[in-house]
């Protein structure tokens, strides 16, 4: 006991000794918070949108003035040949046009063709596809508050943004942020650190000692877990306060499931550090092998559902997709435990079988 | 005998030669045994097998009576082990390391002192300085002491004086004099052939053999022919000359002079020698017979 | 700068904070001179030898080598030195021509210099049956000579050898110090750092640092009528067991 409270003391010392790492260690959740958070957004505020008005009645006119006053979109011009729209968007000076046709806002006639159309640069789909159903919005809302019948036979859309209604892209970031950041510094750290050991050529002598082996590999990941947990707590501060997340639901059941989460981390990390020799190649399969997929499939960036069947199954494989998962239901959604046990169970089997691979393939000697 | 070696063999990768091919060798208490040969002869492999730390292909390694490969864990608490390139914590002071070495053990800094006392008197007034920014000869005086910490039996030292200066080194050696009277069994490697003459006893090690194993003295008893030492004004024109004369069988520059041998073991012969060479434009000439060094029984048997 | 030196120091100093490495040291290396520098661990040693090289900036002092400064012309200096170490060498999992093209192109010669050099390399050590073979699988006393021929492939004027027979067996040591020989006798001057004290008298003239000075140079000859010695190793022992600095 004595034996291993020395060695994670030791550990401890390595870690803070190290100034540079230790800027990495501390820094990066933050830079990376404050980036995704603030710089990168995927939000469509004062989205650019130009409008042909061939009715020119006040029924356009309110609704131009609407569209104008919503945040979410800056009228840049007001023109009258659709040739117009082509041009904006060639000279990106609108992201989207709304053509109202001469028939637009008469209540009495009956119009044979659209009253309106919505045109949008779908260069960015992910963009164009929100601003359109926006606008939609925002006209159809504008088109029932004036006539007291609605038409008939009409089927109505009520589109609703649950539990995001602003769509702050901040609630899809942070959780993205917290798996990545967790993720890179638990499997990158612990395995360069026991790498380090083999390299530096004291593993060698530990072996030839009566300590058993095992307790190396324990008391390299404390340190790591401690600043890991102090790392989450961070993020979770700078996401509440700084970037206005919810924490809806359990606090207590957050901080389990990331210690989990951390957990499965670290022993991804012992299992790396097991099959490599040097620090760098330890580094480098932590870096590609970890945050590409990190970034790619745990579905933050990208949603998974739109993926190819072969890369969803993938996905699957990367704890990190499981976890965001469970950082949204329990802080976004305000889900408890029996919602998400699968995730958690997953997890789980995840953890144990990198900690006993690593078990298994931990050699007591140098062959 | 605290250490025994049986026929051990090893090799790495399937085709390339063996590192170690059937070495067999044992150490007592408080001897010092000195594996003497370049690198790459298989010093190193022979000490990781009596670490516990690679098992052989065949052949035994016993320490204290247990089994390198069944009872390792026996051994590894009665081992004092140093691998080449002192391996430190850089990142910690000499007291640091040195206290977790001993709590490593199971023990602490005060409880064997009196081994290392010596030793850390010379380290002591840098116990605060961290390891990685200490000068090699004090990097390996700690080594020594993290090894010894624990009072081992058997103290194994992998090449601990390579890159090490003439004067550390010799302090070194005066060290592990010393603790032969602790009864602890020393096994040492070393490419240095002068460090040979302080062990008690020696093996020429090369390709994975052992070429002789023997005391020192009995060693270069051992050398089987007439050895002499030349110099001149002109020494790198004198080996060239020298090695021309048909009667000289080998002639190697030995610092400041050059050892030759005859191949015959003529005193006439031997005589002609500078005469030979101030015809040949030589002089200041200065020849006699010398008793021969390890260094010379090493390079004889191996061009023999 | 005398034409005659290769090197020429006057009062070189490096220092670290408040810690002084080199302190204070002038010397001169002739042409074709062998020189060793020698001192124990911490005396200075690698940091004077830096210096040299052009790899590190002086603190205060004057050093000009093959006659660049080393302080404005550093670069030039890197491109008429050569350099090997017992650390580094050549690259293990290159084969021997491979690590022969690679260092040919680094000193700047043109591929038809770079295919005579290194063929006339490999004769000259016999290794033309290995020449396709990973240096990984030569043994270390090889490696030692292979990389010494190609750190002298660009023909510089100086070369800098840093421990170059470090654990490397006897025969194969005298063999280097042959190639050494040789070498000095076309021309080309060497500095050499070794801890065996009877490669020290191979050299023409040896400079022993200690506490970051120069404590004693001149031929080894001189050195040891100066000091009543039987051999350098004595002389060594003398002026080393005197120093202070044994951190």
């Amino acid at each position: 006991m004595h034996q291993i409270r020395a060695f994670i003391l030791k550990e401890f010392k390595h870690v803070f000794r190290d100034r540079k790492t230790l800027l990495l260690l501390f820094g990066m959740p933050v830079v990376q918070i404050i980036l995704f958070g603030f710089a990168i957004t995927n939000e469509i505020k004062n989205s650019r949108i130009i409008v042909i008005d061939q009715a020119r009645n006040i029924w356009s006119h309110r609704l131009i003035d609407k569209i104008d006053a919503n945040i979410y979109f800056d009228v840049t011009g007001i023109k009258n040949d659709p040739r117009e729209v082509v041009r904006a968007f060639r000279a990106n000076t609108a992201v989207a046009a709304l053509i109202l046709s001469p028939e637009f806002g008469s209540p009495d006639k009956l119009p044979d063709r659209a009253p309106y159309q919505i045109l949008t640069d779908a260069s960015d789909p992910n963009a164009a596809s929100l601003i359109t159903d926006y606008l939609s919005a925002i006209i159809v809302s504008e088109r029932t508050s004036e006539i007291n019948t609605p038409p008939p036979l009409q089927i109505g859309t009520d589109v609703r943004m649950l539990y995001n209604p602003s769509l702050k892209g901040a609630y899809n970031f942070v959780p993205g942020v917290m798996a990545l950041v967790l993720l890179l510094i638990c499997v990158m750290m612990t395995s360069i650190s026991i790498v380090r050991e083999k390299e530096l050529g004291t593993m060698e002598v530990l072996l030839v000692s009566p300590f058993k082996p095992v307790y190396v590999i324990i008391a390299k990941v404390i340190p790591y877990f401690v600043v890991s947990v102090i790392n989450l707590v961070v993020i979770l501060l700078l996401s509440v306060f700084m970037l206005d997340m919810p924490v809806k639901g359990n606090l207590l059941l957050l901080l389990a499931e990331s210690a989990l989460f951390i957990t499965t981390a670290l022993s991804l990390g012992l299992l790396i550090s097991n099959i490599t020799s040097s620090q760098q190649v330890a580094m480098l399969i932590s870096l590609m092998g970890m945050m590409l997929p990190t970034i790619l499939f745990s579905g933050f960036m990208f949603p998974i559902e739109n993926m190819p069947w072969p890369l969803q199954l993938i996905s699957n494989l990367v704890p990190s997709k499981w976890f965001y998962i469970i950082v949204r239901s329990i802080m976004i959604k305000g889900l408890g435990l029996l919602s998400i046990w699968k995730e958690t169970l997953i997890l789980l089997v995840m953890t144990l079988f990198f900690i006993g691979l690593s078990l298994k393939k931990f050699s007591v000697r140098l062959q | 005998m605290k250490v025994i070696v049986d026929n051990l063999v090893k090799s790495y990768a399937k085709g390339s030669p063996r590192a170690v091919d059937g070495v067999s060798f044992s150490v007592g208490a408080g001897e010092i045994f000195g594996l003497i040969g370049p690198d790459g002869a298989g010093k190193t492999s022979i000490f990781r097998m009596l670490a516990t730390l690679l098992i052989p292909d065949s052949g035994r390694a016993t320490v204290m009576g247990y089994d390198s490969v069944n009872d390792y864990r026996k051994i590894r608490s009665l081992l004092g082990y140093m691998p080449g390139r002192f391996s430190l914590y850089q990142d910690l002071t000499v007291e640091e390391n040195l206290r977790f070495f001993a709590t490593v053990f199971n023990t602490s800094i005060e409880e064997n002192y009196e081994l290392i006392r010596d030793i850390y008197i010379l380290l002591e007034p840098f116990k605060h300085r961290r390891a990685g920014k200490l000068s090699g000869g004090m990097k390996q005086k700690l080594a020594l002491c993290c090894a010894l910490i624990h009072k081992p039996e058997v103290l194994l030292l992998d090449e601990p004086t390579t890159g090490v200066d003439p004067v550390s080194r010799n302090e070194f050696w005066e060290m592990l004099d010393k603790l032969k009277s602790y009864g602890i069994a020393t096994l040492v490697s070393t490419p240095y052939m002068d460090e040979a003459v302080l062990c008690d006893r020696i093996g020429l090690i090369q390709h994975g053999r052992l070429l002789g194993i023997n005391t020192p003295a009995a060693v270069m008893a051992s050398f089987p022919r007439a050895l002499y030492a030349i110099r001149s004004r002109n020494m790198t024109g004198l080996l060239r000359d020298l090695k021309t004369i048909p009667v000289v069988r080998t002639a190697l520059a030995f610092g400041s002079s050059i050892h030759f041998t005859l191949r015959s073991e003529g005193e006439e012969d031997a005589a002609s020698i500078p005469g030979v060479l101030s015809r040949q434009g030589h002089e200041e000439i200065r020849m006699e017979k010398i008793d021969p060094s390890i260094e010379d029984c090493f390079i004889e048997i191996l061009a023999g | 700068m005398n034409t005659e030196n290769i090197i020429e120091t006057r009062d070189l100093v490096k220092r670290f904070g408040d810690f002084t490495a080199v302190d204070h040291i002038t010397f001169q290396v002739r042409r074709g001179e062998i020189f060793g520098f020698l001192g124990a661990n911490g005396a200075g040693k690698s940091t004077a030898m830096r210096m040299l090289c052009g790899l590190s900036r002086p603190t205060s002092g004057a050093a000009v080598v093959g006659g660049y400064d080393v302080y404005s012309e550093a670069e030039k200096i890197k491109s008429i030195i050569g350099y090997m170490s017992q650390k580094f060498s050549l690259y293990e999992d290159l084969t021997i021509a491979e690590n022969i093209e690679f260092y040919g192109g680094i000193y700047g010669l043109k591929r038809g210099e770079i295919k005579k050099a290194g063929s006339e390399l490999i004769h000259r050590l016999g290794l033309e049956k290995e020449a396709g073979k990973q240096v990984s699988f030569l043994p270390l006393g090889w490696k030692q000579k292979l990389a010494f021929s190609v750190a002298i492939m660009h023909r510089p004027a100086i070369i800098f050898l840093d421990e170059p027979t470090g654990g490397v067996d006897p025969i194969t040591r005298r063999q280097f110090w042959e190639m050494i020989y040789d070498v000095a006798e076309s021309g080309t001057s060497v500095f050499v750092t070794t801890h065996y004290m009877d490669e020290a008298e191979y050299c023409n003239r040896v400079s022993i640092m200690v506490d970051g000075k120069i404590a004693a140079l001149g031929s080894p000859e001189e050195l040891k009528s100066d000091m009543h010695a039987r051999d350098m190793d004595e002389v060594f022992y003398i002026l080393a067991r005197g120093a202070k600095r044994m951190e």
